[in-house]
């Protein structure tokens, strides 16, 4: 048995344990957020974070991660009990809502990895220049070509944190609760040799 | 079934797609309750075919086409709303179900006749009908085609039908001449007695009704939510995780399968050794399937890794043997043989290209090719099937499902009433969801298992390498200059036709054209790849004409525009996108601009790259494009779908390239079939151009075929160099 939390909620798992995270989140845990696009870390239509760290899941076998913190596309939103309804209200992350409002997605199959690779950015650097997201963004392929899309989106998300921090009394919470440490780079490079992104991660950091 | 006759069309089967449906909502004796049992629920009234009012007054549009992130689910029920007069904020959708009563393959294989569809036709609905019947054939998503088929000749004919229906049902109650009733954000009014009721109130009452024979079109100035800006109903779900695609199909003891076909198409399994595979853990069944073998397990884990332990072994022949080496010494064998036997297939002919460029001083001559080209979707292909209680049940995102559901009942011999289709969100489709390969495949796999439910996901390679492609090609030109510089004679000689017919020819004036090809077939299958044959000649006829402007030294747009004086509205789009890039501007030192122009799918885009090669690589800054598509019925739509295909074309002009040894496909995935990623995507900035009153060209596929040859124009205006093949990575 293995045990793994996924969006606050840890789970016992009996599967083997060289199955891609991927696989567990999507057919076990029936997360199908997530999504297959090519199972070498060269796509990111998996991607999911690892406390806090974007990750392809389709390489990191579930045991390098057991009792470590995932989060998947179902787990960024803000949820919380209506007591009127007793129902579980939803509410967008501030990327998903400026994903909606620049119309960014066309099929929509990568999208759940381009808001995730765009969510640890902004919690990292709340403030990415272009090239930030070059680099940032460059691992998640859109074959339906939305990048200037996703690009005026994450600009547009930076801008309502960065408005929301100003909200914050000065006496209460500090703007670092937007900035995450963060242990490895989630990064793509894609001038490097196949498959060799976060090859640690992916053997179980 | 036998030969369908016209009655049969008008009453049996006419819920094919398009307009018949509607032809049967507005026709006496339709069928409105029939399909009321298929798509009506708890009090809803469905008014035509095509739409539902529910009992809060809010509209429910049925769109049959399928969405891949073309946004039809959204522009479709935009069209039929405005015509309906509906109000947009209640207004939603539902896709058709693949259904005989919304489908029927019979009617189908008679459209893929087009000479007898008029005659089924004909003394029907003042001529509508004929115009449906034509482009039946198109009832596919794909061809540029929902928008300006399906939503102009069936979803705009609907809602006006509806709202004419209402109007003569309020008419009845109110007792007073249907002309002094209006509509207006789904609600009814009599101004003269201040009457008014919602749609709702009448519903009923229309559902009965015969409806017009020939409802009245909005007019431009009538439109109320066509040609706007509205946000998509698929996109909330796509930023949340919770859009259904083909790949997240679930279902109760569903199982596992990965397939692994024979590298070399033609090649069949010859020898399976499954001992090893076997005893993987999960293990179910391993099944044949000719062209390759399958494996279902517990979890698509323990099926890949069993797959991997399988050994198979394949049949062999002469396509072992070929690469994309000696297919493009067959293609110029097979164009000097037609040339030397005078066995060339004419495409177009005006004036004597031969003759002009026999009797010329000086022959310009080139030679242009294309590699072969995967779709690359997202979203590998994949199907669920599950053969149970005498059913074969299918969910796949599928670009034909009539066409899919056809193929299954003739190869398996089954009812076709037998097979549901479940038609998902598409991953993308590209032309690659038209083919049928893969729901065979599902098909075959569930068949080995009755009862059982079994979800097939391809791998990437398996994607990447079982693809149906845009074909290598090989073009050839000549042509000669008259004394003011613009081409007098334009020879063009190709190989491997496909569609659409008009994809090499020219939109300038040119006295003498000779435009022919030459089939020299290979064993690598063919697929549509977005604007099919178009993307190949656009790079093709662009570059010429941009090396002929070179000869001549004139100016590559000026040279352009001296052509086009006969087609204004093509010159127009050429002019916008000259002005919106600053056609000639000063740009830092090597950098460049490079211009083209294509029509395709009846819209006309001009595209102009601002290119950096500061560096020595290509670096594409800015890329402008204005379309002309006639009028455009989503503005935001029509622009993301010319931003996604530039992307798509400039990941193919950049680096697309698919390689054959050995008879079969090199590149496996994403590390060496390349795409454009965020760090080289350029800005693009979109013009559109409504010329006309109707939506005359399509939208999914022109932005393509420009952009190649606007990069390696630009390439040459900045180094002198000429890409006469792709991909420009081999270049530069």
């Amino acid at each position: 048995m293995l045990e793994i939390t996924v969006n606050d909620i840890s789970y016992q798992l009996d599967v083997e344990p060289d199955t891609p995270l991927l696989w567990v989140v999507r057919d076990e845990l029936k997360l199908k957020g997530t999504k297959f696009g090519c199972g070498m870390a060269q796509c990111g239509a998996c991607t999911v974070h690892l406390d806090g760290v974007p990750i392809r899941s389709c390489v990191t076998p579930v045991s390098s991660v057991a009792g470590r913190s995932i989060t998947t596309i179902e787990g960024i939103g803000e949820q919380s009990e209506n007591q009127q309804t007793a129902k579980l209200d939803k509410k967008l992350h501030v990327v998903q809502q400026a994903w909606i409002d620049e119309q960014v997605p066309q099929c929509g199959y990568c999208q759940s990895g381009q808001v995730m690779s765009a969510v640890a950015l902004l919690e990292k650097n709340p403030q990415p220049t272009d090239d930030d997201i070059d680099k940032a963004m460059a691992g998640n392929v859109c074959r339906c070509g939305m990048y200037g899309r996703i690009r005026t989106a994450i600009h547009s998300a930076s801008a309502k944190l960065a408005k929301e921090i100003i909200l914050i009394p000065a006496d209460e919470k500090p703007a670092e609760v937007l900035v995450k440490p963060t242990a490895a780079e989630g990064s793509f490079d894609p001038t490097a040799a196949e498959g060799s992104i976060n090859p640690t991660i992916a053997e179980g950091s | 079934m036998g030969k369908w006759t016209r009655r049969a069309f008008l009453t049996t089967g006419a819920l094919v797609g398009g307009g018949l449906i509607v032809g049967v909502a507005i026709r006496p004796g339709h069928r409105t309750p029939k399909l009321a049992g298929l798509v009506e629920k708890d009090g809803e009234t469905l008014v035509n075919a095509w739409v539902k009012i529910l009992p809060d007054n809010s509209i429910r549009v049925i769109v049959p086409h399928a969405e891949m992130g073309q946004g039809v689910h959204t522009v479709l029920p935009m069209m039929l709303a405005d015509e309906m007069d509906a109000d947009w904020k209640t207004v939603s959708m539902e896709q058709a179900p693949a259904d005989d009563e919304y489908a029927s393959k019979d009617i189908v294989r008679e459209f893929a006749l087009p000479s007898q569809a008029p005659g089924m036709v004909e003394d029907t609905l003042n001529g509508v009908f004929l115009k449906i019947a034509q482009t039946m054939s198109l009832q596919i998503t794909g061809g540029s085609f929902s928008v300006r088929g399906t939503g102009t000749w069936s979803m705009r004919v609907a809602g006006a039908a509806a709202r004419e229906i209402l109007i003569e049902a309020a008419a009845d109650e109110w007792q007073v001449p249907s002309s002094e009733i209006r509509a207006e954000n789904s609600y009814l009014f009599h101004d003269k007695s201040n009457k008014s009721e919602p749609f709702i109130a009448f519903a009923k009452a229309a559902a009965g009704k015969q409806g017009p024979t020939q409802p009245k079109l909005k007019t431009p100035d009538q439109f109320k939510i066509m040609g706007k800006h509205v946000e998509r109903f698929d996109i909330p779900a796509k930023v949340d995780g919770s859009a259904v695609f083909g790949v997240d199909i679930e279902l109760p003891g569903m199982k596992y399968a990965c397939v692994k076909s024979a590298p070399v198409f033609g090649n069949t399994v010859s020898s399976i050794d499954s001992v090893a595979a076997e005893e993987m853990a999960g293990f179910i069944k391993l099944v044949n399937l000719g062209s390759g073998v399958g494996v279902i397990a517990d979890s698509y884990w323990q099926a890949k890794k069993a797959l991997d332990k399988v050994k198979v072994t394949y049949t062999e022949n002469d396509s072992n043997r070929a690469s994309s080496e000696t297919m493009f010494e067959q293609f110029g064998k097979s164009m000097d043989a037609a040339i030397a036997g005078g066995n060339e297939e004419d495409d177009f002919k005006v004036g004597n290209a031969r003759k002009v460029l026999a009797k010329s001083k000086k022959v310009i001559e080139a030679e242009y090719r294309v590699p072969h080209l995967a779709h690359a979707t997202m979203e590998p292909m994949n199907c669920t099937a599950w053969a149970h209680d005498g059913q074969l049940e299918i969910w796949a995102g599928l670009q034909n499902p009539l066409g899919i559901r056809n193929l299954l009942a003739d190869q398996f011999e089954l009812d076709r009433d037998s097979i549901v289709i479940n038609n998902v969100y598409l991953g993308g489709g590209f032309g690659r969801r038209a083919m049928d390969d893969y729901p065979v495949q599902g098909a075959k796999l569930a068949l080995a298992l009755p009862g059982v439910p079994v979800k097939m996901i391809w791998s990437r390679e398996e994607d990447t390498q079982q693809d149906f492609y845009r074909p290598a090609i090989m073009s050839r030109f000549k042509a000669s200059l008259g004394v003011n510089g613009l081409p007098e004679a334009w020879e063009n000689q190709f190989v491997d036709k496909h569609e659409p017919v008009e994809a090499p020819t020219i939109p300038y004036a040119v006295e003498n054209q000779y435009i022919h090809y030459t089939d020299s077939p290979t064993h690598i299958r063919f697929g549509p790849w977005r604007s099919v044959d178009h993307t190949q000649h656009a790079f093709f006829t662009e570059s010429f004409i941009d090396e002929l402007a070179a000869e001549a030294g004139v100016d590559p747009y000026q040279y352009r525009y001296d052509l086009l004086s006969h087609d204004l509205r093509a010159r127009n789009v050429l002019e916008a996108a000259a002005n919106m890039a600053t056609w000639g501007k000063p740009l830092p030192e090597g950098w460049g601009q490079g211009i083209a122009l294509h029509r395709s799918f009846n819209t006309i885009v001009a595209e102009i790259v601002d290119l950096d090669m500061s560096s020595g690589k290509p670096r594409v800054a800015t890329v402008y494009c204005v379309a002309d598509p006639g009028f455009a019925m989503s503005s935001d739509g029509f622009k993301a779908q010319m931003e996604s295909g530039i992307i798509y074309g400039l990941s193919a002009a950049l680096h697309g390239e698919i390689n054959i040894k050995d008879g079969a496909v090199v590149e496996s995935n994403f590390h060496n079939y390349k795409m454009l990623r965020m760090n080289d995507a350029p800005t693009i900035e979109v013009e559109i151009i409504n010329s006309g009153d109707i939506s005359l060209g399509g939208g999914g596929e022109p932005g393509t075929p420009p952009i190649a040859p606007a990069l390696t124009n630009a390439i040459f205006a900045i180094t002198g160099k000429r890409i006469r093949e792709l991909p420009v990575s081999k270049h530069v």
